[in-house]
This record gives structure tokens, sequence and C-alpha cells, in this order.
């Protein structure tokens, strides 16, 4: 880009009607740090993301903050804060309001906090003597402050797995107040996590389509008891996170390999592992190294978070077509999600990556053993054919039951997340304990994320994030225009919403760049 | 319409007699094995009872109701081949292997259109197929992480009850399948000497109740409805009722006096009892009965509210 097109891009920023003052500033940020140069590549890994083959999620060729932060916001609660001049918290209300001015000094990717705490576990010091009806009354004025001070989809709380009065506040509180914000991760222990609070769960869902349930054992052996799942199915270290999260399209990788699936798990898929690496391992040594991120931000300086506990995320997509691509390669017929054949290459294709990864030491990744954790990314909106992570296409899925056991395989390798979701018939409705059923089979089947939706509540999910309904209404034209079963194009239109009226509550992570 | 029509279809001149009737004993690999006549066998479902269960649909039922959803289940299927050459797929063939005429499915082919249901002379199916328990038992085995449990529905649950109280028996002594609960999904016209065979591992039944008054019982399904209310009355007496289920059909027994009677002699019976009050839709029924119109939510809103006046405590609409 050159100084002119630079300042027509800036101009366009700036005068852009749909745009908020604030989202403004954030792209016109975004355009500044686009200007500069990237970090040292070599030919073949800059050739790789220029084709998009390799994707970094336009976090931009100069990383001054890491990807993912997950405070220690049990630490700050206890310790208090220089840098922020504030002291312990003595009550619920000085802990609500602690929080609150933390948040807004939590950097992120999108300027957003991605992570706001395990609220049942950081809460629970001030909750002793406060009664159930003014827990919630507080929670209630502290749940619409988020959604409007921090209005991004990817904000993320967590709560369980213990049963937790706290637990039973947000998930009433989110079925009252219906809002975007904050995104909600329900931590489910099967020996632990009673019957009647995944019901809660379950009947919270109906209405708001959070929260996500994730497998609190399994992400324990990958994690250690002190993880979280932020932003959007991304699970990481409390006290710690993922430098950046750059992905490997295996759909584009499938295509260009010439021959069949063995020669492509033997040299080409290794190949571009390693190119990924190499752009992972550039970003992280000019946030430590370059920008030294770890040695100026408080969050690093007062032990909140600290480097030894970070590690980046090594995120794949399109592994359905890649499946496809390969088995006609083949000319075998099978489809992902539909064959066995073809779920068994996909399973090949994951074990192969997640062994590659674990045999690639990247520098400032102690919190994974010097290695990246892997990731099952769930798209964003420029994703047009190609299907996010390691899911089925959408609209082509079998069964529920096939589905799962068709996915699942998958679970066990993904450390920092994987989506699947799940579309419910309205009838689960009158039945929620069937869908305490299901979870609790899907996670018996080694699933470890679980996400499902309903037809009618009022919000949609696009690649992981929500969306109201509402907001979406007036274009529904346009929509269909676009074909609305496939998953690209609801992400397609939800682009297209963003780019003709403001909205007050965005999602910056998946529209990272303002539409053009 | 009367019931005698159901008899002769049903028991008499159907298939099931080839193979010894709905329900199937004999030796096999030196052991007795139960085998039912199965239509379809369905891994989840959320809505045959309380949590997500795996579903049995046996076929063949003793009832005709104007307002059934699955009539291709009432008759089984003699194997007049009539369906053999209409199959689009070419599933389908008539052979004499076992000395008389048998339709066979090649399930290979077979892409469920539904072609031979619709060219049936009785309106049955020829993809019902003899199950044997531990083949059941076995796909029940598959999806118990993600069951509360098993319902056998139909067709007729009761009608092959030696076969459900194999099944539920199995499935009460089979670590690991234990804990899973056991429903039927019934008419309510069998004796009291079923339900107390099935009882000792049943753990509820659910009981359709199409009319309170006698006649307009016949009319609805061709039968008489005295055994249904005793069923009923049983049930409640040694716990095993579940729910009793209201089929709304407009026109027929949804008038506000009608529901207020019925609701009288439930509460009688159990003012806790579970009901369900559901809405006639005209999904699957047979086309000389789908002129009858839908429920409106509006006056099942009113028939609850009746329901619920009269003392009812456990009213659920769908």
């Amino acid at each position: 880009m050159d100084a002119e097109e630079a300042r027509a891009a800036a101009r366009r920023i700036v005068n852009d009607p749909t745009l908020t003052f604030h989202q403004r500033r954030h792209y016109l940020a975004g355009l500044a740090e686009g200007l500069l140069d990237y970090p040292p590549l070599g030919d073949e890994a800059a050739e790789a993301l220029n084709k998009q083959i390799i994707c970094d999620l336009f976090e931009g060729p100069a990383p001054y903050r890491a990807r993912y932060i997950l405070p220690d916001y049990g630490r700050a609660l206890a310790r208090g804060s220089d840098h922020l001049e504030l002291d312990p918290p003595g009550d619920l209300d000085e802990a609500l309001n602690f929080l609150l001015i933390m948040y807004t000094q939590v950097p992120s990717i999108t300027g957003y906090p991605v992570y706001l705490g395990d609220f049942d576990k950081i809460l629970e010091p001030f909750v002793t003597g406060v009664d159930d009806e003014t827990l919630r009354r507080k929670l209630r004025l502290f749940w619409i402050a988020v959604d409007r001070m921090l209005p991004d989809a990817f904000v993320h709380t967590d709560v369980g797995p213990g049963d937790s009065r706290i637990t039973r506040a947000v998930f009433a509180v989110d079925r009252e107040l219906k809002q975007v914000v904050p995104n909600i991760t329900f931590k489910v222990d099967p020996e632990l996590t009673p019957d009647d609070l995944i019901e809660d769960a379950v009947t919270t869902v109906f209405e708001t389509a959070k929260p996500h349930f994730v497998n609190h054992p399994l992400m324990v052996r990958d994690l250690g008891e002190d993880y979280a799942a932020v932003s959007c199915y991304n699970s990481l270290p409390v006290g710690g996170g993922s430098h950046t999260l750059t992905r490997l399209n295996l759909k584009a990788v499938a295509e260009l390999h010439q021959g069949g699936i063995e020669t492509f798990l033997a040299d080409t898929l290794a190949h571009y592992v390693e190119l990924t690496a190499q752009v992972i391992e550039a970003r992280i040594r000019y946030l430590v190294e370059e920008a030294r991120f770890f040695e100026h931000d408080f969050l690093a300086r007062e032990g909140l978070i600290s480097l030894d506990r970070f590690s980046a995320m090594f995120g794949v997509f399109g592994l359905a077509e890649a499946v496809d691509v390969l088995m006609e390669a083949e000319g075998r017929p099978g489809r992902y999600g539909h064959d066995a054949e073809a779920n068994e290459v996909s399973y090949r294709i994951t074990r192969r990556v997640s062994d590659l990864v674990a045999a690639r030491p990247l520098p400032y990744c102690e919190g994974n053993d010097g290695r990246a954790f892997l990731h099952s990314q769930s798209g964003i909106d420029t994703d047009i054919g190609v299907t996010a992570g390691t899911r089925v296409p959408i609209g082509d899925e079998p069964g529920m039951l096939e589905h799962i056991r068709a996915v699942a395989p998958h679970h066990d390798l993904f450390q920092a997340g994987v989506s699947d979701i799940f579309h419910v018939e309205d009838t689960a409705r009158r039945n929620p304990r069937a869908m305490v059923d299901i979870i609790r089979g899907a996670f018996a089947e080694g699933m470890r994320d679980f996400t499902f939706n309903l037809a009618t509540n009022g919000f949609i999910r696009i690649t992981g994030y929500l969306v109201r309904k509402c907001d979406l209404e007036n274009f529904d034209a346009e929509g269909a225009r676009h074909g609305s079963t496939t998953f690209a194009a609801g992400a397609e239109r939800n682009s297209h919403v963003t780019t003709r009226n403001v909205k007050r509550v965005v999602s910056r992570e998946s529209s990272p760049r303002p539409a053009s | 319409m009367t019931g005698e029509r159901g008899l002769i279809n049903r028991g008499l001149t159907n298939g099931g007699l080839v193979n010894g009737g709905p329900v199937n004993r004999g030796l096999v690999n030196g052991g007795l094995v139960n085998s039912g006549l199965v239509n379809r066998v369905l891994d989840f479902s959320l809505v045959d009872g309380p949590g997500n269960r795996l579903v049995i649909f046996v076929q063949g039922c003793n009832f005709d109701c104007i307002a059934c959803h699955n009539p291709y289940t009432i008759d089984v299927c003699d194997s007049c081949g009539g369906c053999v050459e209409p199959c689009p797929d070419e599933a389908l063939s008539l052979t004499f292997d076992r000395g008389t005429p048998e339709v066979v499915v090649d399930r290979n082919v077979c892409t469920e259109c539904d072609v031979c249901i619709e060219v049936c002379p009785i309106n049955s199916t020829p993809l019902a197929r003899r199950m044997e328990v531990s083949a059941l038992l076995q796909r029940i085995g598959s999806v118990a992480p993600f069951i509360s449990g098993i319902t056998v529905s139909g067709g007729e649950a009761t009608r092959q009850a030696d076969f459900v109280v194999d099944l539920f028996s199995a499935v009460k002594s089979t670590p690991g399948l234990d804990r899973l609960t056991t429903m039927v999904d019934t008419n309510g016209s069998a004796d009291r000497a079923t339900w107390d065979r099935l009882a000792p591992v049943m753990d509820g039944a659910m009981v359709d109740l199409k009319a309170l008054d006698p006649e307009l019982h016949l009319r609805m399904t061709g039968q008489d409805n005295a055994p249904v209310l005793e069923s009923i009355r049983h049930l409640a007496a040694i716990g095993k009722l579940y729910e009793v289920r209201l089929l709304m059909v407009p026109g027929h027994n949804d008038s506000a006096e009608t529901v207020k009677r019925t609701a009288e002699w439930l509460l009688a019976v159990d003012p806790d009892m579970r009901v369900k009050l559901i809405g006639f839709r005209r999904h699957g029924v047979r086309p000389h009965h789908a002129h009858i119109a839908e429920a409106e939510p509006e006056h099942l809103a009113i028939l609850e509210r009746t329901l619920r006046a009269v003392g009812l405590s456990g009213v659920v609409v769908v």
C-alpha cells in the first residue's frame, strides 16, 4: 500500500457513516499498523501468507499486544493494583467496581477484553451475607454495564463446574436481559456438576443461545485446573493466553497438492505446517522481543499474567473440503461427516497436524511446554466456500448422533478449542432434560466443546459469536440473494449488515477489517 | 367401521401368521430368544417421555384411529407383493424361500421413499422387520450414554407384550443399561394381566385417551374404550401411569364440555396425574382423514384452563 492508497483508505474510514467513533479509531489504528513491514519471513512462508493458504486473521504486521489475554482476576481482586491505584475490594460492590475498571485496561486484538474471569470463583469471596435477591440485582446492573461498555461479541465469561448461586444468578440474569455480551462458557464435570444446574444452563440456551458447554475433565487434562474458554471456543491457561492465532487453510493445501492421501500427509501437509509455524514464530518474536509487550504491560508487571503461561494457537480450517478433495483425487465417493472412510481420512489429517505441531518447538511458548496449542478455528466473515475449523458444512450435517460421532474423535486433539454447532428442534424447549442427556453423552463420547442452538430463539450464531436476529431482520432479502443455507452466506449476510447501518455491538474478531 | 375389520386385517390374514404372529418365541443358538416386529428404531427422541430416549416403534395396532400420524404401523404386511414392481429403487423382491410368499427388502438400496406404503392396499409397509432382543440391546448399549431411557411405541406396544417384557427385563439386568428407564406409549387396550406382567420391568406408561364417551371413542378408534379406562385406573393404582395424553381433534373430542367431563373423570383417578394436552396436526394422517382441521393454539389454551379449573395439577400442553 503506497502513501496515496493509505490516505484514501484512511479517508474512507474517517468518513464512513456506518462506523461509530470507536470503530473508526480502531480501524485507523489497524490501517497504520498495516503500513509497517511484516516480521522477517522466508520466501515460501511469505508467499503462503500472501496467497491466504496461511492466514493471520488480520492481526496486523507488527503485533504489540498478545491476541488472547486471560488476566488472573482472582489474584488482582486479592492483591489490588498499583497501576490502577485500587486497593483490594472489601465487598461485592467494590469487587464489581474493581472489575469494571480493570476490564477497560486489558489489551486484546479487538481492543476489548476476551475474558472477564470465572465469575463464580472470583466473586465467591464477596457474596457471603449477600442475599440472592441483592446478588441478582447487582449482577444485573453489572451485566448491563458490561454489554454497553464492552460492545464486542467476543467478550467472554466462564462459570462452573461446581454448583454455585453465583452461576445460577448469572444464568437467570442472562435469560432476563437477553444481551449479546458477555458470551458465556459453562464448565461441566460429569462427576461434579448436578443435572439440574446443567438443565438451568440448557434453558438459558433456549433464551439466549448461551452458554457453550465444555468438558471440564478433558480441559484439565490438557490445560491444568486454571484454564478458561474465552472469546469463541478458545481454551487457554488463566494468567496467560495466546500470542497469536494463525491458521492453516486445509482446503487450499489439499487443492494445491498433486497426488493422493499418503503423499499429502507425508509431504505437502508437513511442509505447510512448518511454514505456518514459521509465521507464528516470527509474530511471537516481534511481540516479545521487539514490541516487548511483556516488559511494559501492567498486567505482566503486577503478575496478573506471566509470559511462561503463554503459548500460541495453531489453527486449522477447511478440513471438510480438504477431505472431499483428497477422496475425489483417489476416486473415492465418500464425503466428510457421512462416510466412514472419509471420516477416517479426516482423523488422519488432524492427527498428523497434531503430531507435527507437537514436534515443532516455538519460542516463548512455555504455557504449553514450548509448543503451540492446536485450535479448530471457527471462521471469519471473509471465509467463503470453506468450512470453519473441522466442522461438517452447515446444511450438510448428518443426524445428531452420527454428527457427534463423526466429529468427536477430533476433539481430543484440539486443546485450545474446537467448535461444532448442533441445531436442535424446538421441541427441546419442553424437554430440557433431553439436552442434558445429550450433553452428557457427547462428553462421554469424547467431545471437548458442545454448542447447540434452537431455530426459534432471538439469536443467530454466525461463526461462533452471536448476533441478535432483530439486528438482521432488515436484511432478509439481501441474505436470501446470497443463499441462506451455507455457513459462508450467513457470515456474508452479517458482513452486509455491518456495512449498512451503525451497530452498537460489533464482532471485531470476525470482522477484522472495515468493509471496502 | 368396526373392530371386526381391524381384527381380520391385523390378526387373521396378515403375514404375522407366517412368522407365528407378531411375537416370535423360539430356540435360537440353544437359548430362548424373543423378537418383535419392529417398524423402526429412533436413536434420539425428545418427545417420547422424560429426557432423551431411544424409541422402538413396533408394527401392528388394534386401533384404527382417524388421527393416526403413522398409519402404516397399524396393519402388518401380508406379503401380497403389490409393492415390488412400483418400488423405484428396485429394493423389494418377492421370495418363497421359506415356503410362503415374503417381501424382502434390500436395505442397502432402499431410500425410504415410502412409495411402497403409498401403493399398499392395506396401508402397511414391507420395511418392518423382526428384531431380536439381543440386537436391540446392542443398539441401546451404543447410545446409552446419551439417553435417559427407552420407549416402546408403535403400533401398539402391548400387542407384543412378551417381547416388551423380555426387552425391558434384559435392559434392567444388563450392567450399564440398568439405570435406563423403560416406558411404553400405548393406546391402553391391554388387559390387567398384561400390565401386571409388564409392571415389574416397566417404569411407566403413557396412555392415549381418545375419548371418554364410548360411542365417540368407537367412532374415533374403531374400538370400545372400557379397557382403556380400566388401564388408566389400574396403572395409576400401581404407580405406573407416567401420563395420560389427550389428543384434541377439532370437531370430534375438543368441545369444552367433553374435555371438562374427561377432566373430572381423570381427577377422580388421580388429581396429580400428568395430563398432556396435544393439538391435532395433519402430518402423516391418511388422505381420507386429512380434511380434519388442525387444532388452534388459542382453543388449546382454553382447554388447558378447563383442565386446570377442574383441579388437575399436572397439565402440560404440546
